[in-house]
C-alpha cells in the first residue's frame, strides 16, 4: 500500500503544492485514505498532519472510511430535486438500511449523493456502478440490489 | 510609513498606512468589538463582529474592520443602527454555541438567546485563535481544523500534543490564554489542564462537541491515541 | 507531425486537412455527451461501427463521436450530413435500419424524427424549434467536432484567432478588443473581462498567471462541462490569447474531478497542442512561450470562489482569502492572476476573429453576446441552450423549452444556482441579462435555469439550497456558518409543520445580516434563495406555518397519501409494490392505505396506472372528494 503511495508522490516530485492531486490519485487507487497513508504523505511532503487532515476532511471526494464494493449514487442536483430526488433517495436509503455517505455493514454498498451528473433529462437519476436509472420505484430498487454480488 | 487621515464616527483620526481600521480605531480609543482578533496574530476575519460601515456620499458598504486597510479620506461608522443590528444578530447566533458571552457585550447590543434557534453548545466559536497561535506563532501544529461548513471543528492531534504541549509556556500551554470562551481551560468532563493533564485527552478541543465526523474517524483508527 | 513554426505552417496544415475531407461524403455525428451517454449512445456508436464494417461501408461513411448537441431530452441524438437529417432517441437496434433505409436507400425514417406538440415532423436539425430559436455561437461547433481530434477544430478555423493575435496584434490591441467587446464574466458576477485582464496586466510583477475556472459548482448546471468535453480547444485557444494579452506564461485549468471525461479530453487536447507547437516555447514562431497545467478539484463548491480556487491550486484548503485585495493583484502564490470561467474564455476567439463590433451587436445594452443555459427541471425539452442576451425567459422556457411537462402549470424559474433566486410567472417577460436578473433578486450565475411547476414547493426549494450550502460553506465566518445553520433549522421546522408566527421575520433578519456581513461571495449570496422566494411566494410560507399545508404536496410531514375510492379499480399495483405492506384491498375493490405504516415513499403514486390516477396526496385541510353514492361505482 505504501509502495503505491510513494510511487504517486514521486510522480509529482513530492511537491507540496501537488498535495490535493496526490491525494486524489491515492484515493483513486486505494478507494479510501487510511491513517498510515496520510502519515506517509505528511512525512514525504514535509507537511504537518493537521494540514493533511484539514484538506482531506474539507474536500468531499476524499474518503477516510473504506468504501463498499458497489457504489450507488443518487443525484440531488436541483433539476433532480424538483423532480423528486429526495423521495428517490428515501427509497434507496430505506432499501439499503443506510444513510447517504454510509456503507452497509457487509461492505457491499456505499450510498452517495452527487450534485448534477449532466443528464437532467433522466431525472431523478440513480447510478449503480456506472449504470444510470431514471426514477426507479421501491420494487425496481429491491431487484437491483438483489442482483449485486 | 506615511500617515493617513480618516474619519471615524465623525472624529478625525490619524493612522499609519498599512494599519487596519480596527487598529486605527483602537489607537484612538474607539471601541469595536471582536472575538477572533489578537494583536499578536494575523487578522482572520471570521467572527465579523468588527463590521463597520464605510460611507461614500449616500452609499455605504459593510466591511470587516480587522482586515480593511485605512486610506486617506475614509469615512467610517462603527455604531450605526445597521451595524448594531448586525452585531445583535451575530451575537444571538453565537449564543447557540457559547452561552457565556460577556454580559456587557450582550447588553450593549441587546442580544439574547432565541428559543427558535437550534442549540449547538460546543463552547467553541471557531475563532481559530488557538489553532493560529499554535501554528503561526509556535510552529507546533498540535491543533487543527477538520471538516467544513456547519460541521467544521477544532481538534487536537495527540502525537503532536505529547511532543509540544508539556514544554509550551513551561507546562502552562500558552494557547489557553487566547481562547475567548475559555473552553480549553474548562473542566466539563473531568479532563483538561484543570485536572493536571497536558491537554484534554479527548479530542476535540471543545469537549462537548461530538459530531459524526469524529466518531467515524475514531472508528477506523484515524486520530487514534 | 512536426511543430508548426509559423502562421504560414498553420494555414498550410489547415488547407491540407480541409482538402483531405470530402464535403459530399456521408458523415454521421453522434452525440456522446454526458446526457446521451447515460442513454447508452456509446452502444449506438459501436453498433454503427460494427454494422458499417460488416457491409464494407466503413470508408464511405464517417462516424464522428461528438460532444453534447444540447437536446438532451431526446438523446441519443445523431445528425446525418450533408443532408442534416436529425434522428432522436436512437437505439442500437435502429442502426441497421438507418443504414439500409437512409444511408443506402436515401429514405428518411419517420419514426426517428422530431415530432412537435402539434404532431408536425421535422427532418432537419435546424428546423426543430428547440434549435431554431437559438443562436449557437459558442456551443454550436460541438456537433461538428470530435473533441479528441484537434484537426476537426482546425478545419473550422481553429487557432486562427490565436495566429492573428500573435502576428498582427500587440498584447495591448488584443486587450483593447476584448475590452471594447464588453465581454462580461459568464461564471456568475458578470465582471467585465477586459477590465480584469487590464488589472492583471498592469499589476506589478513579472510572473503572472491565467486560470480557467471549470469548477462548475451549481448543482443544476452542466454547460461548462459540456463545452470542455465537447470543444476543449475553443477554451484553450481563448486562454492562450488571454495569456498573450496579459503577459502570462503559465496557465492553470481548475476542473472538477467529478468530470472525468472533461479531464481526459483536456489532457488529450493539451498533448495535441504541444505536438503542433500551439503550446510550449515559441508558439507559431512568435517568440511567445506558454504552458498549461491541469488541476483537478476534489469537490468543494466554495472553491469556485476565485481566491479559494487559487488556494486550491496551491494544494491548500480551498477557503476564500479574507483580505480586501483583488486576485488580479495577488492571486496564486501571491502573484497577479486572472481567472475567467470556461464559457468566458471560449468567447475570446470569436471576438478576435469577428471583432468587437460584431460581438456588441448581439445582446442588450449592458450584456453583450450570447449565454448558454442548462434548461432543466419541469420543462419539456431538457437541454443546453444558447441564446443572445436579452431574450425573455418566456421565449427560452416556452419556445425553446417547449413549455411545462405533462401539461402542468408554470410556477417559477430558478436561475443562478445556490447564489440565485426564483422568478415568478408575472416576470416571465424579463429579458435575460446580468443586470435584469440581479434586479429581480436573482442572478445570472453560471447559467443554471431550473423550471418549476405547480408541484414544486418553494419553501422546500429554499430549504434544498440551504442544505446544499450548509455542507458547502467552508465554515470559517460566523454569518455564513451560523446564519445558514439557523436559517436551515427554521426552514426545516416550517416544512415539518412546526413553523410559528415570527419565523419569517427571523429568517429575514438572519438573511439580511448574512448577505452584508459574510466574508466571501458564497455567504453573501447564500440568503438569496430564501429572500427571493419570500419576496414572491410569501403566501406559500404562510400556508405552511398557519395551516400546516404544503399546497404543492412536497413536504413529507404535511402530506398524507390516500386512495380515492371513486377512482380505484382494485388493480393491485400499489399493493404489490408498497415496500412496507401498508396497502390492503381485495381484487377489483378500492384499496386503502394504512397511514400508520405508510412511509410516504411515493411508490404507490408512481405505479398507479395513469388511467385511474387513484392515489392522491392531501395536505392541510384538503379532503378526498366525497364518496360516490352507492351503486354508481358498479356502472
Amino acid at each position: 500500500m505504501l509502495g503505491t503511495v510513494d510511487r504517486i508522490i514521486d510522480s509529482y516530485g513530492a511537491r507540496q503544492e501537488a498535495l490535493v492531486q496526490i491525494l486524489l490519485d491515492i484515493q483513486h487507487e486505494l478507494r479510501w485514505l487510511p491513517r498510515p497513508v496520510l502519515e506517509r504523505v505528511a512525512a514525504r511532503l514535509e507537511l504537518p498532519l493537521n494540514l493533511i487532515y484539514n484538506v482531506t476532511t474539507f474536500y468531499k471526494h476524499f474518503s477516510l472510511v473504506p468504501q463498499g464494493r458497489h457504489s450507488i449514487s443518487v443525484c440531488v442536483g436541483t433539476a433532480c430535486h424538483v423532480r423528486g430526488a429526495s423521495r428517490l433517495l428515501g427509497r434507496v436509503s430505506e432499501a439499503l438500511g443506510i444513510k447517504p455517505d454510509e456503507t452497509t455493514a457487509d461492505e457491499k454498498f456505499t450510498l452517495k449523493t452527487v450534485s448534477c451528473l449532466g443528464c437532467c433529462a433522466l431525472g431523478p437519476v440513480m447510478v449503480l456502478d456506472g449504470e444510470y436509472m431514471s426514477n426507479p420505484n421501491s420494487t425496481d430498487i429491491a431487484e437491483l440490489i438483489e442482483k449485486c454480488e | 510609513m506615511a500617515e493617513v487621515n480618516l474619519v471615524i464616527n465623525g472624529e478625525q483620526v490619524r493612522a499609519q498606512e498599512g494599519m487596519s481600521i480596527l487598529e486605527a480605531a483602537r489607537e484612538a480609543d474607539i471601541f469595536i468589538p471582536t472575538l477572533c482578533h489578537h494583536a499578536e496574530i494575523d487578522a482572520y476575519g471570521a467572527c465579523r463582529l468588527c463590521v463597520v460601515e464605510l460611507r461614500q456620499g449616500d452609499r455605504s458598504r459593510v466591511v470587516a474592520s480587522c482586515l480593511y486597510p485605512v486610506a486617506e479620506g475614509l469615512v467610517v461608522e462603527t455604531e450605526s443602527e445597521k451595524i448594531k443590528n448586525y452585531r445583535r444578530t451575530i451575537l444571538n447566533l453565537l449564543l447557540q454555541r457559547w452561552d457565556n458571552i460577556p454580559r456587557a457585550l450582550l447588553d450593549r447590543y441587546g442580544a439574547a438567546p432565541n428559543p427558535r434557534y437550534v442549540e449547538n453548545m460546543t463552547f467553541c466559536i471557531l475563532c481559530g485563535l488557538c489553532v493560529r497561535y499554535c501554528r503561526d506563532v509556535k510552529g507546533a501544529n498540535v491543533l487543527g481544523f477538520i471538516g467544513r461548513g456547519t460541521i467544521r471543528q477544532v481538534v487536537v492531534f495527540p502525537d503532536q500534543a505529547m511532543k509540544y504541549c508539556p514544554t509550551c509556556g513551561n507546562g502552562e500551554m500558552e494557547c489557553l490564554h487566547y481562547c475567548p470562551t475559555g473552553v480549553i481551560t474548562s473542566d466539563y468532563q473531568g479532563t483538561g489542564p484543570a485536572n493536571g493533564q497536558p491537554l484534554p485527552h479527548a479530542y476535540p478541543v471543545c469537549i462537548r462537541d461530538e459530531t459524526n465526523i469524529l466518531e467515524i474517524l475514531e472508528r477506523v483508527g484515524h486520530l487514534e491515541y | 507531425m512536426a511543430r508548426l513554426a509559423s502562421v504560414a505552417d498553420l494555414e498550410k496544415l489547415r488547407q491540407e486537412i480541409v482538402a483531405a475531407r470530402d464535403p459530399g461524403k456521408t458523415k454521421i455525428a453522434i452525440c456522446s455527451g454526458t446526457g446521451c451517454r447515460a442513454y447508452a449512445s456509446e452502444e449506438v456508436i459501436a453498433a454503427f461501427r460494427a454494422e458499417l464494417d460488416q457491409r464494407s461501408l466503413a470508408d464511405k461513411v464517417e462516424i464522428v463521436t461528438t460532444g453534447c448537441h444540447g437536446f438532451c431530452e431526446q438523446g441519443p441524438v445523431l445528425v446525418i450530413y450533408p443532408e442534416e437529417i436529425c434522428y432522436l432517441k436512437v437505439k442500437p437496434e435502429d442502426v441497421a435500419e438507418i443504414i439500409d433505409q437512409t444511408l443506402v436507400g436515401g429514405q428518411v425514417i419517420e419514426r426517428l424524427l422530431y415530432v412537435g406538440p402539434d404532431g408536425e415532423q421535422k427532418v432537419k436539425e435546424s428546423e426543430i424549434p428547440f434549435y431554431h430559436h437559438q443562436q449557437r455561437l459558442v456551443f454550436g461547433s460541438n456537433r461538428f467536432i470530435d473533441p479528441c481530434n484537434i484537426d476537426d477544430y482546425l478545419a473550422l478555423d481553429g487557432y486562427r484567432a490565436l495566429a492573428k493575435c500573435l502576428t498582427e496584434m500587440t498584447p495591448e490591441e488584443v486587450l483593447a478588443e476584448v475590452d471594447r467587446a464588453n465581454l462580461r464574466g459568464r461564471g456568475g458576477g458578470g465582471f467585465p473581462a477586459g477590465r480584469k485582464w487590464a488589472a492583471t496586466r498592469n499589476a506589478p510583477g513579472d510572473i503572472k498567471y491565467v486560470i480557467v475556472n471549470a469548477d462548475e459548482g451549481d448543482p443544476g448546471a452542466y454547460m461548462d462541462r459540456s463545452l470542455l468535453e465537447g470543444n476543449p480547444h475553443s477554451v484553450l485557444e481563448g486562454l492562450v490569447i488571454g495569456a498573450y494579452a496579459i503577459g502570462a506564461h503559465l496557465g492553470y485549468i481548475y476542473v472538477r474531478q467529478e468530470y472525468p471525461l472533461a479531464v481526459d479530453n483536456l489532457g488529450r487536447a493539451l498533448e495535441q497542442m504541444r505536438e503542433y507547437g500551439l503550446l510550449g516555447k515559441d508558439i507559431l514562431g512568435s517568440g511567445f512561450d506558454f504552458e498549461i497545467e491541469v488541476h483537478r478539484g476534489a469537490g468543494a463548491f466554495v472553491s469556485g470562489e476565485s481566491s479559494a480556487l487559487m488556494s486550491s491550486i496551491e494544494g491548500k484548503v480551498g477557503e476564500p482569502r479574507p483580505k480586501y485585495i483583488r486576485t488580479s493583484i495577488s492571486g496564486v502564490h501571491g502573484r497577479p492572476s486572472n481567472l475567467n470561467n470556461v464559457e468566458t474564455w471560449a468567447n475570446v476567439p470569436l471576438i478576435i476573429n469577428k471583432g468587437a463590433d460584431w460581438f456588441t451587436a448581439i445582446g442588450t445594452e449592458g450584456s453583450k453576446g450570447t449565454k448558454i443555459f442548462s434548461l432543466v427541471g419541469k420543462v419539456n425539452n431538457t437541454g443546453l441552450v444558447e441564446v443572445p442576451m436579452g431574450v425573455s425567459l418566456r421565449d427560452i422556457i416556452f419556445k425553446i423549452g417547449g413549455g411545462i411537462r405533462g401539461g402542468k402549470k408554470f410556477k417559477a424559474v430558478q436561475t443562478g444556482g445556490p447564489s440565485g433566486g426564483v422568478i415568478p410567472e408575472e416576470m416571465l417577460d424579463l429579458p435575460v441579462d446580468f443586470d435584469a436578473l440581479t434586479q429581480a433578486g436573482s442572478m445570472m450565475g453560471s447559467g443554471g435555469m431550473i423550471v418549476m411547476d405547480e408541484d414544486t414547493c418553494m419553501v422546500d426549494v429554499a430549504k434544498y439550497f440551504l442544505e446544499f450550502l450548509a455542507e458547502e460553506s467552508c465554515g470559517k465566518c460566523v454569518p455564513c456558518r451560523e446564519g445558514i445553520t439557523q436559517m436551515l433549522h427554521l426552514l426545516r421546522l416550517i416544512c415539518n409543520g412546526e413553523g410559528q408566527p415570527g419565523d419569517l421575520e427571523l429568517l429575514e433578519e438572519i438573511a439580511t445580516m448574512t448577505k452584508d456581513c459574510s466574508l466571501c461571495a458564497l455567504g453573501q449570496s447564500a440568503p438569496n434563495p430564501v429572500l427571493s422566494s419570500l419576496k414572491y411566494f410569501r403566501r406559500e410560507y404562510e400556508l405552511h406555518i398557519e395551516e400546516k399545508c404544503c399546497p404543492a404536496h412536497v413536504c413529507k410531514a404535511l402530506v398524507t397519501y390516500h386512495i380515492d375510492p371513486n377512482k380505484c379499480r382494485g388493480c393491485g399495483a400499489c399493493r404489490r409494490n408498497c415496500p412496507v405492506g401498508a396497502i390492503s384491498g381485495e381484487k377489483k375493490q378500492p384499496h386503502v392505505i394504512d397511514l400508520d405504516k405508510c412511509t410516504k415513499c411515493d411508490t404507490c403514486f408512481m405505479v398507479c396506472p395513469p388511467k385511474f390516477s387513484a392515489v392522491t396526496k392531501l395536505s392541510g385541510s384538503e379532503q378526498l372528494p366525497a364518496a360516490a353514492p352507492a351503486g354508481e361505482q358498479e356502472q
